[in-house]
Parts: C-alpha cells; structure tokens; sequence
C-alpha cells in the first residue's frame, strides 16, 4: 500500500490550508510533521528537501514537493479534480487561482500590525463580496449547475468553499444578508420572480452551493472538529512563524 | 484559420510578459490592445470582460481568460510544453513558481517609492544569488542535460531563462558563477522562436522608466 502523503508546515492554516483540504475532499489520509523551532526549519533546509528553503513541503509519490501551486495542481490531476479536458481546466486553474488570492491576503493579514491588520481585512471582505462572490454567483446562475466546472465537483468547487467559510469568520453575514430568501422559504410560486427581478439572488445561489459542497461525505467529515482543518492564525501561530522564519 | 490571441494590459511587463515570452516561444502570433489610463480599464471591467475585475486578461480559443497562472498553464498544455505526464508537470510547477516568486519581487520592486528600492534590490539580489540561481544550477547538474525538466524543451527553460536576462539586466555579475544557467540561456536563447523574440521590434517589453511608472499608477490607482 502506498505510504500516505507527509505534509510539513507550522501548525495553522497559512500556505498549506488549501492543500489540507483538497487532500481531504478527495478522501486521501494524510500525516503531518508541525514546525515549532528554528531548529527543526534549520535542519530541513540543510536537508536539502525545501527547493527555495521554504515549506510548505509535501511528499508524495516519491517526490518531494514545494511551492503550493504546484502541489495542489498535481492532487487535482491526481485525483481527478481538474476537468475533462483543457478548457475545463483552464477554468478550474481560474476560479481556483482566484480564491487563492483571496485566501493569501486574510493568511497575509495575520502578520500586520493591528490598524493595518483591520484594514486589510475589511478589504478582503468588502473584495469578497463586491467582486469575487458576484463573479461565482453569476458563474453558478449561468448554467444552473451544482458545481463550478463541468457538472462535476472539482478542486475549485472545494477552494471556493474554503474561501467562503474563511470570509464568514471575518464577516457571518457576507452571504446571509439577502431578503430574498425569506420569499423563496415562505412563498415559493414567487420565487422565481423574484430572483430574477432582485440581483442578490446570487447569495441564494452561493448559499446553495455552501451546504451542498458542505455535505460531500469527505468535506463532511473534513468540516467535524478532530480533523485535520486547522484553525484561524491566533497570536500564538504568528508568534511561531515569526520566530521561525526570523520575520 | 483561428483568430490570434489578443492580450489586454499596458504597455509594459508587469505580469502579462511571461505570457508573451511563452506565446513568443511556442510560435504563437498574438495581438495585443494597451491600457493608457484608468478610464481604459474601467471600460474592461464594465464590459464584464474581466472575472474579477483584473488584468492580463487574454482572448484565446474563444475565452476570456484572466489570472496569469491559468493563461500560462493553458498556454503550456495546449502547444505542448509542459512536460510528458503528471510527475513532470510537478517538478515544471515547482520550478516555475519559484520563478513566479521572484518575478512578484521583482514587479513589487520596480513600483517602489525610490526610497525603499534600495533595501527591496538588496533583499532581491540576495535571493537571487544565495536562494534561487543556485536551486536551479543544481537542478541542472543533477541530470546533465540540455533542459530543466524530461530532457526536452518545456515552459520551465522559458520562464528560466526570461529571469536570466532579467537577473542580467539589474546586475550581470549575478550570474558570473553559474555556468550551466548561463549556457541554458545562450541554448534557449538560440531556439528560433525566442531569437526571433530577443530581436528589436518584438512584442518584449523594456523594464519600467519614469514616465511608464507614472502611467502604471494612474491606470491601476497605484498610491
């Protein structure tokens, strides 16, 4: 039996969130190594393993793996998350490469100083939903679809959830507040009037999207607490990465 | 025959010229239309033109595509340059992200205030020479052979050796030491396509000058 993906990186979230998840969404069982000293990074780097001298680091498969990008493109083509075909995986490349972005800039926040920490934040948030969200709601009502890229669930689909669940613990309402839903719960024949009249449809649409992927068995079980999913950067995270790094 | 590809952006490098280097290399003839100000890329972004209101922005195979990554690895696939089989294409993907971060150094550089370029061109040609040149020298002495990954011609030599002649641009004796880098330089350089690309009157942008600066920063509301 193949040994299981090793993944080393600080524990918490930062570079290597994204790939915890794919890894999980596609129902692989994965190992952890945690940095904690300059030591243990000291020593991988004289090791040899980390390419530019950075984690995160994945072996898999023989190789040993550095830069995120590139692992995550090569567990969706694993793992057939990537598409049929190259159109298909352009658009998966896209809509990833995009939540990606989002995602790096809260990860980046953790590092600021307060007011500039703040700022950013609500910059992320105000992105999200005044550019990003928009972008995958008309995505999602243009082909009535229950994933993002050709009627199958894909890496993008789990990024985008990620990323959804990310921006909620900056802002609970980002996809919530929306009248709409009232009327599509309480007077369903006026439903489809009224999506089509009022353009916050889109959160309806993007909600959908958050239970349904939401309840993918591997996501499922990824989403309880004792699973891998690590948790928002505290102060502790931060103060570990900076010691490491020598930030 | 297929309409060529047309690239939205400014006039300048900035983030679409990896995309024009490797269209250049595969022998792809593109067009492209140039961002003057401001008003230019809100017209993008209103024709909905622009997934999530950014640019490089390229027109290909009747797709509005944005997000250099996804135009690059589209790119890469379609004219056959990014490797033989999955591992390859890891090994191309590590390589040129390496690539990628350097470059963000180096676009975060060139849109500096003057008074911080000095310590960012410090920071940067420490890691050029103490981090990344010496990362993809070993790569080539590993193997011995003529290009960076599956011994044949792959968008990992492009993106490598488009950071070469950026690396000899801002210091050449930065790759004094390096002898296999400088010898894959001179053989990609040599392949028709890029020659043909190196010459004046190419689509290949020159670095940022004062007056390109002030127009980048009107056009993307840069402080």
């Amino acid at each position: 039996m193949a040994a299981k993906p090793k993944l080393c990186y600080f524990r918490g979230r930062g570079r290597m969130e994204s790939i915890r998840w794919l890894l999980a969404a596609a129902g692989v069982e994965f190992e952890e190594e945690f940095i904690e000293t300059r030591e243990q990074y000291e020593k991988l780097q004289k090791d040899g393993r980390l390419l530019f001298g950075q984690v995160p680091l994945v072996e898999m498969d023989g190789m040993v793996l550095t830069q995120t990008k590139a692992i995550l493109s090569y567990l969706a083509a694993k793992y057939d998350l990537y598409g049929k075909d190259l159109k298909e995986r352009v658009r998966v490349d896209m809509y990833a490469d995009g939540t990606l972005d989002l995602m790096m800039m809260i990860a980046l926040a953790a590092f600021k100083t307060p007011g500039e920490k703040e700022e950013n934040l609500a910059l992320v948030v105000k992105k999200a939903k005044t550019c990003y969200f928009p972008a995958f709601e008309k995505i999602l009502k243009d082909h009535g679809e229950d994933f993002l890229v050709g009627n199958k669930f894909s890496w993008a689909d789990v990024q985008l959830l990620e990323a959804i669940l990310m921006v909620e613990e900056l802002d609970a309402s980002v996809l919530s507040d929306f009248p709409l839903l009232k009327v599509v719960c309480e007077q369903p024949h006026k439903a489809q009037e009224a999506m089509n009249r009022d353009k916050d449809f889109s959160k309806i649409c993007l909600q959908a999207f958050k239970t349904r992927i939401s309840s993918i068995p591997t996501i499922k079980k990824f989403l309880q607490p004792g699973s891998q999913r690590k948790l928002p950067p505290d102060s502790h995270y931060v103060k570990t990465v900076r010691k490491v790094l020598q930030l | 025959m297929a309409a060529k590809p047309k690239l939205y952006y400014f006039d300048g490098r900035g983030r679409m010229e990896p995309i024009r280097w490797l269209l250049a290399a595969a022998g792809v003839e593109f067009e492209e239309e140039f961002l003057e100000t401001s008003k230019d890329l809100e017209k993008l972004r209103n024709d909905g033109s622009l997934m999530f209101q950014q640019v490089p922005m390229v027109e290909i195979d009747g797709m509005k595509l944005v997000q250099c990554r996804a135009i690059l690895n589209y790119i890469a696939a379609k004219y056959n340059l990014y490797g033989k089989d999955t591992k390859e294409r890891a090994l191309i993907d590590m390589y040129i992200e390496g690539v990628a971060d350097l470059n963000e150094m180096y676009l975060f550089w060139s849109i500096s205030p003057p008074n911080e370029q000095a310590a960012k061109m410090t920071q940067m040609k420490d890691k050029i020479a103490n981090c990344y040149l010496p990362a993809f020298e070993k790569v080539l002495k590993s193997h011995g052979q003529d290009y960076v990954v599956g011994n044949r011609l792959s968008r990992a030599d492009i993106h490598l050796v488009e950071l070469l002649y950026t690396v000899d641009e801002l210091d050449p004796s930065l790759l004094a030491n390096f002898p296999l880098l400088k010898a894959l330089k001179t053989r990609i350089s040599n392949l028709p396509t890029v020659k043909k690309f190196l010459q004046p009157g190419s689509p290949r942008k020159p670095p940022l000058d004062e007056k390109n600066l002030a127009k980048v920063k009107e056009i993307f509301q840069l402080k």
